[in-house]
C-alpha cells in the first residue's frame, strides 16, 4: 500500500492560540482534561486483548502488521553495512513470498540516513531518523536543531524527535511546546513524530497531557517510546494514546497518528494492538499513515505467523532471513 | 422441628397472654396509705401530687390524640395510674418524629452518641429509688428483687452506651479481595425501627431492647408493655432532661394488639422488633411487614437476666460495601 | 464491509458434554424427578438442548428428609476442618471442569462465552474456596465463642448467574455446618446439576446437598416444608415479599437477596472513559440480568453532552450475536417470557416520551435478542426510571448538585448497589456515605469477591452474601 505523508498543522489551530499563550493557560487546558484511572483503563486494555482473532482475520492482521513495521537499528554499533543489509530486508521481507508487503519505513540515526537513502531509492518504503539528541533529549534547542536539519538534508523522509521529559516533570508545558513547533519547522517536509517516552511519565493522567501537548503543537504522531528503557509499549499507555487522536480528531477534524515503541514483539502483541487501535480510535486508523509498530524482533514473528497460515505448519528461525 | 441443643439458659419466662381489649374505667379504690408509683406514700394529711403517665413523642409529652387513656393496675388489680391509651394516630406522629430525628442522630459521631447514652445511664442512676418503687408497685416481688432489677437496667444501658463506637469494628472491616481494589464493609443503621418491649420485665426488659437499637444510630418508636408501662415512661422523663434528640426515641402506652399492626404496614417504618409479642400474634405482624420486605427481629425466646451477646446489635444494622480502585 | 473484520471464534460445543437427559439429584444419586418431563433451550437460537425430568412436591420431601438425615447423623457433628476439605475437593473440581463449566452455562443461560469462562466459573470455583476457609474458624468469626448451625437450608435460586448463583447458596450454608435442598431455576437446570454431579465426584455425604430443578411449585413447597429450617432467595422482589410472608406464619430464618434499580453516577470531574467503560459495563454485561446493574445513568448536567456522545461511540462497537463466539460481548436474552418484559418496558419508555437509541445491530433471527439500547430524557416519574427491567436497556437522568444526585439516586423503594465517578476523593466518600446501597461501587463497576459483602438495602432484599458477614444468615448465635 502507497504511504502519504500525514496532514501538517497549516492554520487550522487558530482556535488553540488561547491555551497556549502562556504556560499557565496551557497548564490549565492540559490539567482539565478528564483524569484516567489507571485500574479501569489497564482492565479494558486488558479485555480489548482477549479478543480472538482468527484464520482471514488473523491473515489480515499480520499483513497489516508487517506493513506498519517501522524497522529500527538505533545501536552505537551500527555501520552502514548493518543499515544496508537491513534496508533490503525492508523491501522484502521474506524472500521466498513476493507477496509479502514491504515495511512503512526504517529508523535510524541521522548520520545512517543517507546509507539508507540509497539503499531504499526507488521503493515505497520512508526513512525516518531520530533526532534531538536522541534518546535522552538532555541538549540545548539549537544543538537539537541542527540535528534534525542534517537528518533532514540527507533525505530523512520522517523525523522522529524526543521531548524534553525534565520540562515536562517540572511543568513547564510551554517549553516543551516551543521545542515541538520549533522542531517541526525544521523538519520541513518530513513528517513528525514526537516521542513521549512513556516509561518517564509513569502516569496515564501525564500521558494523556503529554499526548495533547504534543499534538497541539503540530506533531503528525505521537509515539511512545525511544526503546532506550522500559517500560515503553503497553497496552494502557496504548490506549491512552489512541484516545487522545480520537479526541483531537473529533475536536479539530485533523487526523493524528501512533506509533508504539519498545516491547512489541510477537505477533500476537501486534494483533492486540491492531484490535485497539480498531475498537478504540476506530477503522480508519488501520493504515500505516497513521499507526505504527517502532520494532526489529516483531518482523520475525509475523513472517513466522505468516508462514505458519500458509504452511499449517509451526515455522523455525532457518526459514526468516537476518537484518 | 428437632433444633440443635443450645448452651442451658435460665427457663423463659412465660408471656402473659394478650389482651385484646383494654377494660373499661373502675374506680379508684386504693387508699392513701398503700404506696402507689406515683409518689412517696402519704404521711399525715399531706395529699400526694400524682404524676400524670403521657406518651412520649418528639421530645415532648403529649396525651394521645384520641384523648384516651387507661387504667394501669398494680399485681393485686388496684389502680396505680392512668397511662395514655395511644391510637394510630400517635404512632403516625410518632413514626414521622423518629424519621426526622433520624438524620441527625445516624449522622452523629459515634463518640458522640456513645457520650448521650453514658449521660442517660447517669440520669437513670439517679432516680435508682424511684424506679425500685415503681417496679415493686408494678411487678410485686421483693425490693431487693426490684433494686437488682434497676441496676442490671443501668448497667446494661452503659453497656450499650459504650458499644456506640465499637461495634462497627467488630461487624465492618476491609475485604481482601482478589484485586487492586480497597473494599469496605462498614455498617449502617436500619433507620427507624419499631418495637413491642417485653410484657413482663418493665424496665430492664424494656432496656435491653431500646438501648442496642439506639446505640446502632437508629431512631425507636416502641410500644411499652401494655399492663407496666409506667417505668418506661419516666425512663422517658430521664430523656427527655438528657442530650438525647427529640424524636431519637418515641414512647406509646396501650393496647399491644391494637397498634403494633399499624407499626408493622406502616411504610416508613424500617424494621420491628416483635420481643414483647407473644408468638400466635407475630404470625400477623410478619406477614404484613413483608409487604415492604421490612426486617424482622422476632427471637424465640426472651431472657432479659441473660447475657444480651451482639446478636442484637446486628439486628438493625445494614452492611454497606464500598469499592474503590488502588492505582496512580 | 470492515477494514478489520474479525473470523468467527466459536468455543467447540461439544467440550459442554451435553447430555439428552438429565434428572434430579436427592440423597447422594441422580433420579428421575416426578414432576414434569421439561425441555431446556438455547435462547440464542431457540433448540431444545436436554429434556430434565423437574421434581415434584413429593420429591422435595424426601430430598428434605434426605437433608434432614445428612445434619443429623453427619454434617452436623463433623468437624469443621473436615467440612473443609470437601468444600475444598469442590472448588478444584469446579476449576478442573471449568471450560465444560462455561460452554454449558452459555449454552443454557445464552450469555456470551467471554464471561462464563472469565467471571462465572473462575467466581465459583472462589467461593467454594473462601469458604472452605471458614468452615474451622467459625468460633473467630464474631458470633460468639459457639455459634450453630441452623438446619436445612432451603435455597432457590435466579436465571442469571446459574452456577454462581449456587456456589454463593451451597458454600456458606456448608461451610457453617446446614445441609441444602436447592433449586435451580426452571430456564437453567444444567450447571447446577452438573454441579451436582461434581459433588458426587467429591464423595460428599448423601444428602449434605440436594438438587431439584423445576418450576414455581417446586420453589413453593421447599419454602413450605416444615422440615425446612432457613430459607435463602435470589429473584424477584415480588417473589420475595411472597416468601417472607410465608415464613412469618412458620419462624424460619430467611435472608433475601431482590431486584434493584442501581443509579450510577457520573460527576463532571470523572475519568470519562473509565466512566463510559463503567456504565457499559454496568448495564450491558450479562445483557443487563443483573440484578445491581447500574440501571439509571445519572449525569451531572455540565458534562452530559460529552457522555452521550462518548456512550454513543462506545455502543457501536459492543458485538452482539453468538454466545459461544469468543468475540461476542451481549448474548440472547434468557426466554421469551423475558424478552417480552423488556419489550414492554421499553415501549412504555417511547410511550411516556423518552428518547430511544440503539447503535445499528442487526439480530439474528431465531433466538430472543434485545439490541443494547439507551432512553434519554428520562425522569424519575418514568416506569423506566422505577421499575427493573432486566435487560440491556439504560435510563438517563441528569442533576446539578452531589445533593441532586444523591436524592435521586435514593428515591426508589430498591438499594442494592450505587455507582459513583469522580476524580475527588472526598466526594467519593460524601457520596459513598449518604447512598442507601449494599454496594457502592465508586470508579468501578459491577466487580464481586467472595470476600466482599454482597446485598441490598430496603426492598432490595436484606442478609449479605460473601464475605464474613455471609455466615450470619446460617448461624444461630
Amino acid at each position: 500500500m502507497s504511504i502519504t505523508l500525514g496532514p501538517t498543522t497549516g492554520d487550522d489551530l487558530t482556535q488553540w492560540a488561547d491555551v497556549t499563550r502562556d504556560n499557565a493557560s496551557l497548564r490549565r487546558f492540559l490539567h482539565g482534561l478528564p483524569g484516567v484511572d489507571q485500574v479501569g483503563a489497564e482492565a479494558r486494555a486488558a479485555a480489548l486483548g482477549t479478543r480472538s482473532i482468527k484464520t482471514t482475520a488473523k491473515a489480515w492482521a499480520i499483513d497489516a502488521a508487517i506493513s506498519m513495521v517501522d524497522l529500527t537499528t538505533l545501536e552505537g554499533s551500527d555501520t552502514s553495512g548493518k543499515v544496508r543489509s537491513m534496508c533490503v530486508r525492508a523491501m522484502y521481507p521474506d524472500p521466498t513470498d513476493a507477496a509479502v508487503p514491504p515495511v512503512a519505513a526504517v529508523c535510524v540515526y541521522p548520520d545512517l540516513v543517507a546509507t539508507a537513502v540509497a539503499a531504499l531509492r526507488g521503493s515505497s518504503v520512508q526513512i525516518a531518523s531520530v533526532a534531538t539528541a536522541f534518546p535522552s533529549g538532555r541538549a540545548a534547542l539549537a544543538t537539537k536543531l541542527v540535528d534534525v536539519g542534517e537528518a533532514v538534508s540527507a533525505g530523512a523522509t520522517e523525523i522522529d524527535m524526543v521531548i524534553d521529559r525534565g520540562a515536562f516533570l517540572a511543568g513547564r508545558y510551554l517549553d516543551v511546546y516551543d521545542e515541538i513547533v520549533a522542531v517541526k519547522a525544521a523538519s520541513g517536509t518530513a513528517h513528525l513524530k514526537v516521542i513521549l517516552e512513556t516509561g518517564e511519565l509513569v502516569t496515564l493522567d501525564a500521558v494523556r497531557r503529554a499526548s495533547w501537548l504534543s499534538l497541539l503543537a503540530g506533531g503528525d504522531f505521537i509515539k511512545t517510546s525511544t526503546g532506550k528503557i522500559t517500560p515503553a509499549a503497553t497496552p494502557p499507555f496504548a490506549l491512552v494514546m489512541l484516545q487522545a487522536v480520537r479526541d483531537f480528531a473529533a475536536r479539530t477534524g485533523q487526523l493524528r497518528g501512533v506509533k508504539l515503541a519498545g516491547g512489541v514483539r510477537t505477533s500476537k502483541d501486534a494483533i492486540r494492538y491492531l484490535v485497539m487501535v480498531n475498537e478504540i480510535a476506530g477503522e480508519r486508523w488501520l493504515t500505516p499513515d497513521l499507526f505504527r509498530f517502532g520494532a526489529s524482533a516483531l518482523l520475525n514473528d509475523l513472517l513466522l505467523q505468516r508462514h505458519k497460515l500458509t504452511t499449517g505448519a509451526y515455522d523455525g528461525a532457518d526459514y526468516i532471513a537476518l537484518d | 422441628m428437632p433444633t440443635k441443643p443450645t448452651k442451658p439458659t435460665k427457663p423463659t419466662k412465660p408471656a402473659i397472654p394478650a389482651k385484646p381489649a383494654i377494660p373499661a374505667k373502675q374506680p379508684a379504690k386504693k387508699p392513701a396509705t398503700k404506696p402507689s408509683a406515683a409518689g412517696s406514700s402519704a404521711s399525715g394529711d399531706r395529699v400526694a401530687v400524682r404524676k400524670t403517665y403521657k406518651l412520649y413523642i418528639g421530645g415532648a409529652f403529649p396525651r394521645s390524640e384520641s384523648g384516651r387513656s387507661y387504667p394501669v393496675t398494680d399485681r393485686s388489680g388496684a389502680i396505680l395510674a392512668h397511662a395514655a391509651q395511644a391510637s394510630r394516630k400517635d404512632l403516625r406522629d410518632a413514626v414521622v418524629a423518629a424519621r426526622k430525628a433520624f438524620d441527625a442522630w445516624s449522622g452523629a459521631t459515634a463518640y458522640n452518641r456513645g457520650q448521650v447514652l453514658y449521660r442517660i445511664a447517669e440520669m437513670l442512676e439517679g432516680r435508682r429509688d424511684q424506679f425500685v418503687a415503681e417496679i415493686q408497685a408494678a411487678e410485686g416481688g421483693t425490693e431487693d428483687a426490684a433494686r437488682q432489677q434497676v441496676d442490671a437496667a443501668v448497667d446494661r444501658w452503659v453497656w450499650y452506651a459504650g458499644w456506640a463506637d465499637k461495634y462497627a469494628q467488630v461487624v465492618g472491616g476491609s475485604n481482601p479481595v482478589a484485586g487492586p481494589y480497597f473494599n469496605f464493609s462498614l455498617p449502617e443503621p436500619s433507620g427507624v425501627i419499631g418495637v413491642i418491649a417485653p410484657q413482663q420485665s418493665s424496665l430492664l426488659g424494656f432496656v435491653s431492647v431500646v438501648a442496642p437499637a439506639l446505640t446502632t444510630g437508629n431512631t425507636v418508636v416502641v410500644i411499652a408493655s401494655q399492663d407496666r408501662p409506667l417505668p418506661a415512661v419516666s425512663l422517658s422523663e430521664a430523656l427527655a432532661t438528657s442530650d438525647l434528640p427529640g424524636g431519637v426515641l418515641n414512647l406509646l402506652t396501650g393496647s399491644v394488639a391494637e397498634l403494633a399492626p399499624w407499626l408493622a404496614s406502616h411504610r416508613d417504618v424500617n424494621a420491628i422488633d416483635l420481643t414483647g409479642v407473644e408468638p400466635a400474634a407475630r404470625i400477623a405482624l410478619a406477614q404484613s411487614a413483608a409487604d415492604t420486605v421490612k426486617r424482622v427481629f422476632a427471637p424465640l425466646g426472651f431472657d432479659s437476666d441473660a447475657e444480651p451477646g451482639t446478636a442484637r446489635l446486628s439486628a438493625f444494622i445494614e452492611t454497606k460495601t464500598v469499592w474503590h480502585p488502588i492505582g496512580v | 464491509m470492515p477494514t478489520f473484520e474479525y473470523a468467527p471464534a466459536p468455543e467447540s460445543r461439544d467440550t459442554a458434554r451435553l447430555k439428552p437427559s438429565y434428572g434430579i439429584f436427592v440423597d447422594g444419586k441422580f433420579v428421575d424427578g416426578h414432576g414434569a418431563a421439561v425441555k431446556t433451550i438455547n435462547p440464542a437460537s431457540e433448540e431444545p438442548l436436554a429434556e430434565i425430568a423437574e421434581a415434584s412436591a413429593e420429591d422435595v420431601d424426601i430430598a428434605v428428609k434426605a437433608a434432614r438425615r445428612a445434619y443429623d447423623r453427619t454434617w452436623s457433628r463433623m468437624p469443621g476442618a473436615e467440612r473443609a476439605k470437601y468444600l475444598f475437593r469442590i472448588a478444584r473440581a469446579i476449576q478442573e471442569r471449568g471450560r465444560e463449566l462455561a460452554v454449558l452455562e452459555s449454552l443454557d443461560n445464552g450469555k456470551p462465552i467471554k464471561e462464563s469462562r472469565d467471571v462465572d466459573i473462575p467466581l465459583a470455583a472462589a467461593h467454594f474456596f473462601y469458604y472452605a476457609g471458614w468452615a474451622d474458624k467459625l468460633s473467630y468469626a464474631g458470633f460468639g465463642p459457639d455459634p450453630q448451625p441452623i438446619g436445612v437450608a432451603g435455597q432457590v435460586i435466579p436465571w442469571n448467574f446459574p452456577l454462581l448463583m449456587a456456589a454463593w447458596k451451597i458454600a456458606p450454608a456448608l461451610a457453617t455446618g446446614n445441609t441444602v435442598v436447592l433449586k435451580p431455576a426452571e430456564t437453567t437446570p444444567l450447571t447446577a446439576i452438573t454441579l451436582a454431579d461434581i459433588i458426587a465426584d467429591c464423595d460428599l455425604p448423601p444428602g449434605v446437598v440436594n438438587i431439584l430443578p423445576g418450576g414455581p411449585s417446586v420453589g413453593q413447597a421447599i419454602v413450605d416444608h416444615p422440615g425446612v429450617d432457613k430459607i435463602a432467595f435470589t429473584g424477584s422482589t415480588g417473589v420475595g415479599k411472597m416468601i417472607q410472608k410465608s415464613v412469618a406464619t412458620s419462624g424460619k430464618r430467611v435472608s433475601l437477596e431482590l431486584g434493584g434499580k442501581a443509579a450510577n453516577i457520573i460527576y463532571d470531574d470523572a475519568p470519562i472513559d473509565q466512566a463510559v467503560e463503567g456504565i457499559v459495563n454496568g448495564i450491558f454485561f450479562n445483557q443487563g440480568h443483573v440484578c445491581c446493574a447500574g440501571s439509571r445513568l445519572l449525569v451531572q448536567e455540565s458534562v452530559y453532552d460529552d457522555v452521550i456522545a462518548a456512550l454513543h461511540d462506545r455502543l457501536a462497537t459492543l458485538r452482539l450475536g453468538d454466545p459461544l463466539d469468543k468475540n461476542t460481548d451481549i448474548g440472547a436474552i434468557n426466554s421469551a417470557a423475558q424478552l417480552a418484559r423488556i419489550q414492554e418496558l421499553a415501549a412504555s419508555g417511547d410511550a411516556e416520551g423518552a428518547t430511544r437509541w440503539s447503535p445499528e445491530c442487526p439480530l439474528p433471527n431465531k433466538g430472543f435478542w434485545f439490541p443494547p439500547t439507551i432512553f434519554t430524557g428520562v425522569s424519575q416519574a418514568n416506569r423506566i426510571a422505577r421499575e427493573e427491567i432486566f435487560g440491556p436497556v439504560l435510563s438517563v437522568l441528569s442533576f446539578r448538585t452531589p445533593q441532586e444526585a444523591v436524592d435521586k439516586a435514593n428515591n426508589t423503594p430498591y438499594g442494592l448497589s450505587a455507582g459513583v465517578w469522580t476524580e475527588k476523593g472526598s466526594l467519593i466518600l460524601w457520596t459513598a456515605n449518604r447512598l442507601r446501597a449494599g454496594v457502592v461501587w465508586a470508579n468501578t463497576f459491577n466487580r464481586f469477591d467472595p470476600a466482599s459483602p454482597f446485598g441490598g438495602y430496603k426492598e432490595s432484599g436484606f442478609g449479605r452474601e460473601g464475605g464474613r458477614h455471609g455466615l450470619e444468615s446460617y448461624l444461630a448465635y
